[in-house]
């Protein structure tokens, strides 16, 4: 079973983000760069299926300057087997979601593969699009929140699980076929030392967006961002007696926080 | 000179880092209260390949050498002393390693590597430790084996392992006392062989300690180390010059695990209505440990790559081992002093770290026997 594995490269959840001066996005330096987790979750499946169909070959494509290159290296540490690195801080500097699907569908169209995986969205920017718009460009079926894949012995299907709110929907998709993968479809495995020390050997194709006959400029621009407000000090509720804090709790509470 | 590390181990530094983080830190609490050895953290460690990394491809290791080894070694000390030495469940097959025949470092080496043995080094006596030469166990020959008896003391591993690399008088009429002695691999489940865990050690309670006795312990004659009788105690020698850097890895690491607690812990921490991150007083307390972290991670890479590179250098070994010895119990001082009161109950890492980084001035030589190397260096 061939895969391809859509990785974007994003802040850690623990660094500390601060937006730039003018206003348009964070400041890049200090940042320390991991692998989507929701893509390390494609990742991650894309191996099992490989391993369980004891064949094919799994490709990690991702769009990003020169630094992607680390989470690239992860993902073959991981066991992906080659992968395409569109090389072109000018395009991903300003590139949208659509943009963005663009350069992946293009990326993508030739190679030949059962399943294309995307993390259900880069946890930076959060807007979640690409998997549907690559869906839409390379006109195959996506299916959203996977949490669980199972692939028919044939390889012309799959049956998938995806979140709805309250429970679970099964859904059955041919193939070849977009799944956004979701928190649940697995565990990612750590990359082994073997698999460390083997990453380096492992091709990967540097291409630029005009390499890939992709020009296409964005949709939309990035206005402005800003952090969430500082958070506000805590009241604290006055009053002689339980009674006479209590009443003055319901007021503040009714008053002000217009909570009751 | 090139201070750079390479992609792969910037790589390693990444898994083994993310490992622990993920791994340890959830268990490391209880496993320091209950002394339980982490054989589940050892076997999946084992898996990665985390186990045994120094050893060469060759025979079934990752083949990072002894520096990719200290980085691994770090990480895992960052999070938890204590569960860190699972990382010595290769201890003693160094001195396979570099001692041993081919035969034996095939039969050996893979095991420990592949994560299905677990092996200690014998070394330590009731009455021997610092003074290697002071040993008594004895092993006499009988027909085609070693017949062993005698006791050791603060083994690693002795009550988990598969096997130990023991040190053995086998030649007491050799007028060198240095000539006296041979390295023999005894398997643990050898009729004779005792090991009794030792509890309530003041830290690193993760790891396994245990005594050892040896009555009329039988082992053919292939389990010595090499070819040769009368070599143990050089070998002994090499094996310590090896381990040492590891010890002062796990310091490297024990000290900035400290330090990132404490730089999380005086930013949100308030004190007369700031946080004590912007007292000078607290500041001058983390720059300290920020310098000495610095120099001592710069000796450990440079003595493991020293040796990586086949140059060992004993007394740049005893100043690394000690330095970061020194570094690591310092800064888990002032990671105590700066969490104040919480710093002194157990709910709080750098109270666990306080006790576990005392023993890094202890094991693997006393820092009062590396004081002695260097300074005999020094005068001659």
């Amino acid at each position: 079973m061939n895969t391809v594995v859509c990785m974007k490269q994003v802040p850690d959840t623990e660094t500390l983000i601060k937006i730039n001066p003018d206003g348009t996005g964070i400041v890049t330096e200090g940042v320390k760069w991991v692998m989507g987790p929701y893509d390390e979750y494609g990742v991650e499946e894309a191996l099992q299926q490989k391993e369980k169909f004891k064949a094919g070959k799994v490709t990690i494509v991702s769009l990003g300057p020169d630094r992607a290159i680390e989470s690239i290296r992860t993902g073959l540490a991981m066991g992906a087997d080659t992968a395409v690195h569109i090389n072109d801080a000018a395009f991903y500097e300003k590139a949208d979601p659509y943009a963005t699907a663009s350069v992946l569908a293009a990326a993508v169209k030739d190679l030949e593969c059962d399943v294309i995986f995307c993390g259900k969205q880069a946890i930076d920017d959060d807007s979640g699009q690409v998997p549907a718009i690559l869906g839409e460009l390379l006109g195959l079926p996506v299916v959203t929140q996977v949490i669980k894949l199972e692939v028919a012995d044939d390889k012309t299907k799959a049956t998938v699980t995806r979140e709805v709110e309250g429970g679970h929907a099964i859904i059955e998709v041919s193939l070849p076929a977009i799944l956004s993968a979701q928190k649940g479809l697995n565990e990612p495995r750590y990359a082994s030392l073997p698999g460390i020390m083997k990453a380096k050997k492992k091709p990967v194709d540097v291409k630029t967006a005009g390499d890939l006959g992709v020009s296409g400029e964005p949709m939309t621009v990035i206005k402005e961002m800003s952090l969430p407000p500082a958070r506000q000090a805590g009241k604290i509720i006055e009053g002689e007696d339980a009674e006479q804090k209590a009443a003055a709790l319901a007021k503040a509470l009714h008053e002000e926080a217009k909570l009751i | 000179m090139d201070f750079e590390l390479t992609d792969e181990q910037k790589m390693l530094i990444e898994t083994a880092g993310n490992f622990a983080k993920n791994e340890f830190a959830p268990v490391a609490q209880e496993l320091d209260r209950e002394e339980k050895y982490p054989m589940e953290i050892w076997e999946k460690a084992s898996k990665l390949g985390l186990v045994g990394a120094w050893i060469p491809e060759e025979y079934g290791g990752a083949g990072v050498g002894f520096l990719g080894n200290a980085l691994i070694t770090e990480q895992f000390a960052k999070v938890d002393l204590g569960i860190s030495l699972i990382v010595a469940a290769t201890f003693g097959c160094e001195a396979i390693y570099w001692g041993g025949t081919e035969e034996q470092k095939k039969k050996y080496l893979p095991l420990v590597a592949q994560g299905s043995a677990i092996s200690a080094g014998a070394f330590t006596e009731p009455d021997a430790g610092t003074d290697v030469a002071g040993a008594r166990t004895r092993a006499v020959i009988d027909g085609n084996d070693y017949v062993i008896n005698g006791n050791k003391m603060f083994i690693t591993n002795a009550d988990v392992c598969n096997f130990m690399v023991t040190l053995c008088v086998t030649n007491p009429d050799n007028e060198k006392r240095y000539k006296r002695y041979s390295l023999i691999i005894v398997e643990s489940d050898r009729k004779g062989v005792t090991a009794t865990k030792i509890h309530g050690k003041m830290g690193i309670r993760a790891s396994d300690t245990a005594e050892v006795s040896f009555e009329d312990v039988r082992v053919p004659r292939e389990n010595l180390v090499g070819t040769q009788e009368g070599k143990g105690f050089y070998q002994a020698m090499q094996f310590f010059d090896t381990t040492r850097i590891m010890v002062a890895a796990q310091g490297a690491g024990l000290a900035q695990g400290a330090l990132d607690k404490s730089i999380e812990y005086v930013k949100e921490r308030k004190a007369f209505g700031v946080p004590i991150a912007n007292f000078q007083i607290t500041q001058q307390k983390l720059a300290e440990m920020a310098i000495r972290i610095e120099a001592t991670r710069n000796l450990v890479y440079k003595s493991a790559s020293y040796l990586d590179n086949g140059k060992v250098d004993p007394t740049l070994n005893a100043i690394t081992k000690y330095y970061a010895g020194e570094t690591a119990v310092f800064c888990a001082n002032y990671a105590v002093e700066l969490h104040g009161g919480y710093g002194y109950i157990d709910e709080y890492d750098v109270q666990r770290f306080y006790r576990d980084a005392k023993i890094l001035q202890i094991y693997e030589g006393t820092k009062e026997a590396e004081i002695l190397t260097i300074a005999r260096r020094l005068l001659t």
